[in-house]
């Protein structure tokens, strides 16, 4: 269970939001000249992150702003909140991770071995 | 390893169990192996298993990062049923059913299948329309499908409320017969002990860092325990999809979302099929053990955490207690989230790559278990002839190009 910032309302349970996808994902403005790939691409095709993530909320139960978030999907911990049209401010967020690069916080806990945190993004 | 019966039975009893041995080996990674499947849950396994029993390769390895079915195969609510809207989902759900019917005896091991019946409920005009048509979409295809009403469902499943007065009324309900649930885990076990028989390597705590590829096409994976040469990479790991076609720079329609599911304390035998709610949202049935298995929707938002929000466990007691009254004091024992890999349109992909000798086998969404030995079967087939065959074709990657989606999210029978 979350408690999100909205960047509007301030600090709210996450019942009030609603996930709304990938951030930063910009409507095409040629759309007449785009192959079908390209519309594939723009449609369906999203990075998944495990890691750092951008991605889009919506304060539904409050003032039903959309803004935009950063957080780790492999520990979900939220790292940002900012409005949209502002840019993902730039944020290392140091994880433990496995000897072969997996962050502990997912999957499978027994295989994992904490290295001292070094690697950020 | 012998096979298992009533005669070894007996013996090992006389002989004080001393005579068993390991279901399957435990081998060290070869060099070079002629196709490496990774991820060793009920769908790897079972995609190992028909590789080498029916496509004669012999020479292969399944390599799991933890242990074999402990990912999704042991977090999954066992349901099984085939009872979706459209061709393509019906041909390999159904496809996955038959062979479920069989699949004790010809592992020779017992996974427990239980064809209980399944009920899926409807709770307005809408949806019983919906579901009535499900019916006979279902009976064009061959599938089981029965629709009931108040009453027959009452008969059915004593238990359920079937009262007019409470929120959602259930106003009717498909039932498949041929529906139910089986053992997870003897299902990835007996599928493991089979493909070992057949000389298949199952690698355990073994995890992929890295695919090797050289001029479009794999070469290899570097893994934990050191690299392994193949011209033949297939993934099959449910939630991590993504991250592992990542390694070859492949983008997927994908997204991964938390879906979590609750046991309650053990009781004795009360629930006698599944129920399966849309609108309400939830889904019951009762282990052999005991405990009722009670699953909900995915969380909105994406995670690879395994873990799962309070207000969906909210959501989901609210509902069942609305449906079985009877539960109302019942004590929840545990809860676990498991990571589920979301198509746009509810429907698995099964394909090649546009990377030489990399297949992908994934987003299953909220709904890979019932569908593990046809998944295993049509995926089997793709890694061995390099083409889909009839019932893969329709899950390729090109359906998000053309447009020719299998948009399954209301037989999903989770919200999405």
């Amino acid at each position: 269970m979350f408690v999100i910032t909205c960047p509007y309302c301030g600090e709210r349970d996450q019942s009030e939001f609603a996930h709304a996808g990938e951030a930063h994902i910009s409507r095409p403005t040629e759309s007449e000249t785009m192959t079908d790939a390209e519309w594939a691409e723009f449609l369906f095709m999203r990075d998944n992150t495990k890691g750092i993530h951008a991605e889009r909320w919506i304060h539904a139960a409050g003032c039903r702003r959309f803004f935009n978030a950063l957080r780790n999907t492999a520990t979900d911990r939220f790292l940002a909140f900012y409005k949209i049209g502002e840019k993902p401010p730039e944020i290392d967020d140091v994880v433990p991770a496995t000897p072969c690069g997996e962050t502990v916080g997912s999957g499978n806990d027994a295989v994992k071995v904490e290295r001292p945190p070094e690697a950020g993004r | 390893m012998g096979n298992y019966s009533l005669f070894s039975i007996v013996r090992e009893g006389l002989r004080g169990n001393t005579g068993w041995t390991p279901a399957w080996r435990d081998p060290d990674p070869k060099p070079s192996y002629d196709a490496v499947i990774i991820g060793g849950g009920g769908h790897g396994l079972a995609t190992a298993y028909y590789l080498a029993k029916l496509h004669g390769m012999k020479n292969i390895a399944v390599v799991e990062k933890g242990w074999i079915g402990g990912g999704n195969s042991g977090r999954n609510t066992t349901i099984i049923r085939s009872n979706y809207l459209y061709d393509a989902s019906a041909a390999i759900y159904e496809h996955a059913l038959q062979l479920w019917e069989g699949l004790s005896q010809e592992l020779n091991y017992n996974i427990m299948m239980s064809h209980r019946g399944v009920l899926n409920l409807a709770h307005d005009d809408n949806e019983a329309r919906q579901l009535k048509r499900r019916v006979e979409a279902n009976r064009l295809n061959g599938v089981d499908a029965e629709y009931l009403g108040p009453k027959e469902i009452k008969e059915f499943c004593p238990i359920l409320n079937t009262s007019p007065d409470i929120r959602y009324p259930v106003i009717g309900a498909t039932l498949q017969r041929r529906g139910g649930t089986n053992r997870h885990d003897a299902v990835c076990w007996g599928y493991a002990r089979a493909a070992d028989a057949l000389g298949v390597d199952i690698i355990q705590n073994c995890e992929v860092t890295e695919i090797l590829t050289e001029r479009g096409a794999v070469t290899g994976v570097r893994t934990s325990r050191g690299d392994i040469r193949t011209e033949k990479v297939a993934s099959v790991t449910a939630g991590h999809t993504s991250v592992i076609a990542g390694m070859v720079g492949v983008r997927l329609p994908i997204e991964s979302h938390p879906l979590q599911a609750l046991v309650s304390e053990p009781l004795k035998p009360i629930n006698p099929c599944v129920v399966m709610s849309n609108a309400v949202h939830v889904y019951c049935s009762q282990s052999d053990k005991g405990e009722l298995v009670i699953g909900a929707g995915i969380d909105g938002h994406t995670s690879y955490t395994q873990r799962g929000s309070l207000d969906i466990i909210e959501h989901q007691m609210a509902a069942i207690i609305e449906l079985f009254p009877i539960f109302s004091r019942l004590r929840m024992m545990r809860q676990w989230g498991g990571i589920v890999d979301v198509c746009p349109d509810a429907s698995p992909i099964i394909s090649k790559t546009e990377v030489g000798g990399f297949y992908v086998n994934g987003g299953w969404g909220t709904g890979g278990w019932k569908a593990t030995p046809g998944s295993g079967h049509a995926f089997a087939d793709l890694v061995a002839n390099d083409t889909p065959n009839a019932i893969a074709a329709p899950f390729t990657l090109e359906r998000f190009v053309t447009g020719d989606l299998v948009a399954e999210h209301g037989a999903a029978a989770v919200a999405h």
